[in-house]
């Protein structure tokens, strides 16, 4: 199977956050008790039962006064993963790379608790949390069951404005290239692809990345 | 909405305002950015910087409450600037009428006020007559009583530095936002505008509407793809219950309710007047097919000419009288209600002046409430400040099914009736809403077996509908499309008796047909279920896909579509083609009437056919406030004065005067302007939506939005938990203390604004808060009764109480 890529223009995003009720319906997740923290963004971080999330993030603008940008963020499913590489320090074969690039950890990752921080330190996103019910860590497995059946994951098939979108890399590259260049001339030239060569999952920004999601 | 949601791909520059289009209708964005990848503008107009403001190219704010300045300071700089489609708006709309010489405007008032009634005398806005009794018109539109020029004269006044002053909006602002929308005045352009409650929820509800419907008028956006007047409904079936009548003052298609005036069916069915214009489709001169047929489907074969089909067995309202939501409640509050159904709503947090409701409802003898979960209606008894002791009501709470639970139909905004198939089974001792109603009613039906009181209507109301005791809705829907019911001869057809009629056309006045709603006429036919068609054919390209499902009237996608094209049939837009007159008839979309295009004086007429006189009213003698929106403050307003009149608030909008019905204007307990509004993840009063424990992980409990220097100004920190109050009642609400508020300059002062969305209730989650509504006042604008639940005053403070 031909590698898979997602591909992610927040410029379209509206942040109705199908994608991270989607991704918990589809997982059948449980949540967690949440309170109104003074911002739309809940929960407030990825977690064991959040494994996408979709950050706002507000600030002063010159053009019609403010900007609100938002993030759905998920594992970034990597073509060289931090944390493939720490676990493998730990325990062998523990998180395997499938035939269309999805990174996923298997149940060898169980009782790795000690190490849990580690791991989560060792992705540059720290996107995988630890699960107590699970007893491993978990984050999203860019649903290889789904994707194997020809669907689309879940977050893909929910989202309305084409923010998300999932097929082969080839294809994913040529849109991404055709909404960087529709964005650079509306934005002023603004615009970037993250992490283009070292990522499965990419997001098209018009401003700095610190203006999205916390960058260490 | 007069197109349709794919529709607003088609267009060229999309104006979002009285809506938040990105959060209370996220699947529309699709569309909105389709149009966008094509070079459409996103304009949006808002008091807040929304999701929607996230993504639009242009936004600015204006204070709740001020649309009519904004939109009239738009409509003059339209015709100041020359910037209308000119032979659209002679040819299509009322424009070129000429006005009659007792119609006059002074410091706020139309002339025909009477002020001990708070209400006009329309006849005084009445238009110039020939010796035919047709419309006098001056094409050319100079003439100083014509239309055109009492509207220019009018909005003359709205300059932009006095718009400015009221909305708040900056100058350059305006400027930008009229410049760029006028644009759609070109003639192959066009222009949407997506609007919701945050237009209609105004003692100026109606007007705001009529304002925006007059500028699409102007640039010649009715009838086209890309354009139109659209009302993005809020329930996913609101436009399906509109047109089955849920309001009091129609019957299905939009038929007057008989009243007390009308005590015969011949009184009923020769009330309207006939236009003398041979240009004039005179549409409502087939009413009497659809009345007829109406009552053929409620009383059946009981329904003869003898007995004028039943009129008499329907029930009447009192002339004059109003019988809207807020009537309903302030009668109930006073105590002369005995029993209220609340079937599938919640209005202890719905209605305006929440405390209102619910102390009404304590007055009442019984109350079923029929619900999928509980809520703060069904539980109104104990909830906060109620004594369970001290209430008589008697509750019965009757849990039905949802909406997916069973089949049937739903009309969306566009007007498209989509047949549903029923997905998973009901739990157990849950019925379909139709199960209930069908019990019920052969329960009446029984206890009127041997008579009582006016027992006709019920013993005989129709019932073969109903398939062995139970619901059916595929029957039911055969119905609302209408029977012969007898063998008849029809344009040259034979039908059988029991033969589904194929379309309003041919409906009769003589009793042989039924149709439970002329409009749905079409929809279910001897060719099948319409409504559950899903084919995907588009032969004109622009999304009309006129085998998907099925549109009223007669399929017809966008409606007064034979505005889109010229005189000649042409489209005015070629690259937006839906109709045009080719080789002697009409391609594409169904038209609107299938008269040869107005070049054709002898045979063709008006395209707005269900006008009078076959065109638009850009000037309205049918509205209770007026013929041209005026700005008028809300009830409660932050400013002593309204800059355009002496008129401070609309002379004739309703206010109640119960003791609950208090309201404050300039008074320093409530100094900010509050607005609500509805979130994305949480659905009306969130009684389906606070139960889903997805949905409420993200949106946990009830917040208060407002701007930083208002924080600053009242010490309340992001985050904090604050008291926001009305004269009304008040609530515990979360800050989020954020620049997506502005403080507004309004007359010289600064005016801050708040907001809180009202999807909470007390009942769960134990710790989300109550309903914004207990804030809200119930007055209500006086055509429709919508309460003004968008701009009210408030206080907000710090409660020094802990989150939960």
């Amino acid at each position: 199977m031909a590698g898979k890529f997602f591909f992610i223009d927040t410029t379209r995003c509206t942040a109705c956050r199908g994608c991270q009720i989607a991704c918990k319906q589809y997982k059948k997740h449980s949540v967690s008790k949440t309170k109104q923290y003074g911002t739309y963004q809940n929960p407030i971080d990825l977690d064991a039962n959040t494994f996408r999330l979709v950050r706002f993030s507000e600030h002063p603008s010159k053009v019609n006064s403010m900007v609100w940008y938002f993030f759905s963020e998920a594992c970034r499913h990597c073509l060289k993963p931090g944390c493939q590489k720490k676990v493998e320090q730990i325990k062998k074969d523990a998180i395997i790379i499938n035939d269309f690039g999805a990174v996923l950890y298997t149940d060898k990752m169980q009782g790795l608790e000690k190490s849990s921080k580690a791991i989560k330190q060792a992705c540059p996103w720290s996107i995988p949390n630890w699960s107590k019910k699970e007893k491993q860590m978990v984050k999203c497995n860019m649903c290889y069951d789904r994707v194997e059946a020809g669907l689309l994951p879940a977050c893909a098939k929910a989202c309305p404005t084409g923010a998300i979108n999932f097929g082969d890399e080839a294809e994913m590259k040529k849109l991404a290239n055709e909404c960087l260049a529709a964005a650079k001339k509306k934005f002023g030239g603004k615009g970037e692809i993250l992490d283009s060569e070292d990522v499965r999952v990419l997001y098209l920004i018009i401003d700095e990345q610190a203006k999205y999601r916390p960058v260490a | 909405m007069t197109n349709h949601w794919i529709d607003i791909r088609n267009s060229d520059c999309i104006l979002i305002m009285g809506s938040n289009a990105a959060e209370n209708h996220p699947i529309s964005m699709k569309w909105v950015t389709k149009a966008m990848d094509k070079g459409a503008t996103l304009i949006n107009v808002d008091p807040r910087f929304t999701r929607t403001s996230s993504k639009a190219d242009i936004y600015t704010a204006l204070r709740s409450g001020t649309d009519i300045p904004f939109l009239g300071g738009m409509m003059n700089y339209i015709l100041t600037n020359k910037k209308y489609h000119k032979e659209y708006a002679a040819n299509y709309t009322n424009a070129s009428f000429i006005v009659g010489s007792k119609f006059d405007f002074k410091d706020g008032l139309f002339s025909g006020f009477d002020p001990k009634k708070k209400k006009y005398d329309k006849s005084a806005w009445a238009f110039e007559k020939d010796a035919n009794g047709v419309p006098k018109r001056d094409l050319t539109l100079k003439d100083p009583r014509c239309v055109f020029q009492l509207m220019k004269k009018h909005y003359s006044r709205y300059t932009p530095k006095t718009v400015s002053s009221i909305t708040g909006t900056p100058e350059k602002d305006l400027k930008k936002v009229w410049e760029t929308y006028a644009k759609t005045g070109a003639v192959d352009k066009t222009g949407t505008i997506m609007y919701a409650m945050g237009w209609t929820q105004h003692t100026v509800g109606v007007q705001n509407i009529r304002m925006m419907a007059m500028i699409q008028l102007m640039l010649g956006n009715m009838g086209r793809a890309g354009g139109g007047v659209n009302a993005l409904r809020g329930e996913s079936n609101v436009q399906g219950s509109t047109d089955h009548c849920l309001l009091f003052h129609i019957l299905p298609g939009y038929m007057a309710t008989p009243n007390t005036k009308l005590p015969k069916l011949a009184n009923y069915l020769k009330r309207r007047a006939k236009s003398n214009d041979p240009l004039s489709a005179n549409w409502w001169q087939y009413e009497p097919k659809y009345m007829v047929s109406f009552l053929k489907s409620m009383f059946g074969e009981a329904a003869t000419v003898a007995n004028d089909f039943g009129y008499d067995w329907m029930p009447k309202l009192d002339a004059g009288a109003d019988y809207s939501w807020l009537t309903i409640f302030d009668e109930m509050y006073k105590g002369n209600l005995k029993g209220f159904f609340a079937w599938g709503q919640n209005p202890a947090c719905s209605g305006a002046n929440s405390n209102k409701t619910r102390k009404a409802m304590a007055k009442l003898d019984w109350m079923v409430n029929v619900n999928i979960f509980d809520n703060e209606t069904a539980s109104f008894w104990k909830g906060p400040g109620m004594n369970p002791d001290e209430i008589k009501t008697e509750v019965i709470f009757l849990p039905c099914a949802t909406s997916v639970e069973k089949e049937g139909s739903i009309t969306n905004s566009g007007r498209w009736s989509q047949w549903r198939y029923q997905g998973p089974k009901r739990l157990r001792g849950v019925k379909p809403d139709g199960e209930i109603m069908v019990e019920l009613f052969e329960k009446i039906r029984e206890l009127y077996k041997d008579g009582g009181t006016f027992p006709e209507p019920i013993q005989n109301m129709r019932w073969d509908f109903v398939k062995n005791g139970k619901f059916d809705a595929h029957a039911v829907a055969k119905l609302i499309n209408g029977y012969f019911e007898k063998d008849a001869t029809v344009k040259g057809k034979s039908f059988k008796k029991g033969t589904l009629v194929p379309s309003f056309a041919y409906l009769l006045t003589d009793g042989s047909t039924s149709s439970g709603n002329w409009l749905y006429c079409n929809s279910y036919t001897e060719k099948g279920n319409m409504a559950a068609r899903r084919g995907k054919k588009d032969p004109t390209g622009m999304g009309l896909y006129p085998e998907w499902s099925w549109c009223w009237p007669v399929n017809r996608r966008i409606i007064y579509n034979r505005a889109s094209v010229d005189l000649n049939g042409k489209p005015w837009s070629p690259d937006k083609n839906i109709l045009e007159y080719k080789n002697g008839k009409w391609v594409g979309d169904v038209p609107d009437g299938g008269w040869p295009p107005m070049v054709n004086k002898e045979k063709t007429k008006r395209p707005f056919i269900m006008k009078p006189d076959g065109v638009a009213s850009v000037f309205g003698p049918g509205r209770a406030d007026g013929p041209f929106p005026e700005h008028y403050e809300p009830l409660e307003c932050p400013v002593p004065k309204n800059l355009f009149s002496s008129q401070r608030m609309s002379p004739t909008a309703v206010v109640y005067g119960a003791d609950t019905d208090a309201h404050a204007t300039c008074d320093p307990r409530f100094p900010f302007v509050g607005t609500t509004y509805r979130v994305t993840e949480h659905w009306q009063t969130g009684i389906l939506t606070r139960w889903q424990p997805w949905l409420l992980e993200t949106q946990p409990q009830l917040f208060v939005e407002m701007s930083i220097e208002l924080g600053k100004l009242r010490g309340i920190n992001n985050g904090d938990m604050c008291k926001v109050s009305s004269a009304r009642g008040e609530v515990e609400a979360v800050a989020i203390v954020t620049g997506r508020f502005k403080p507004f300059k309004v007359q010289g002062t600064t005016v801050h604004q708040i907001g809180l969305p009202w999807c909470f209730g007390w009942v769960h989650p134990e710790d989300g808060g109550d309903s914004a509504n207990l804030l809200t006042p119930s007055t209500g604008d006086p055509n429709t009764r919508i309460p003004e639940s968008k701009a009210f005053m408030v206080n907000v403070e710090k409660s020094g109480k802990r989150r939960a």
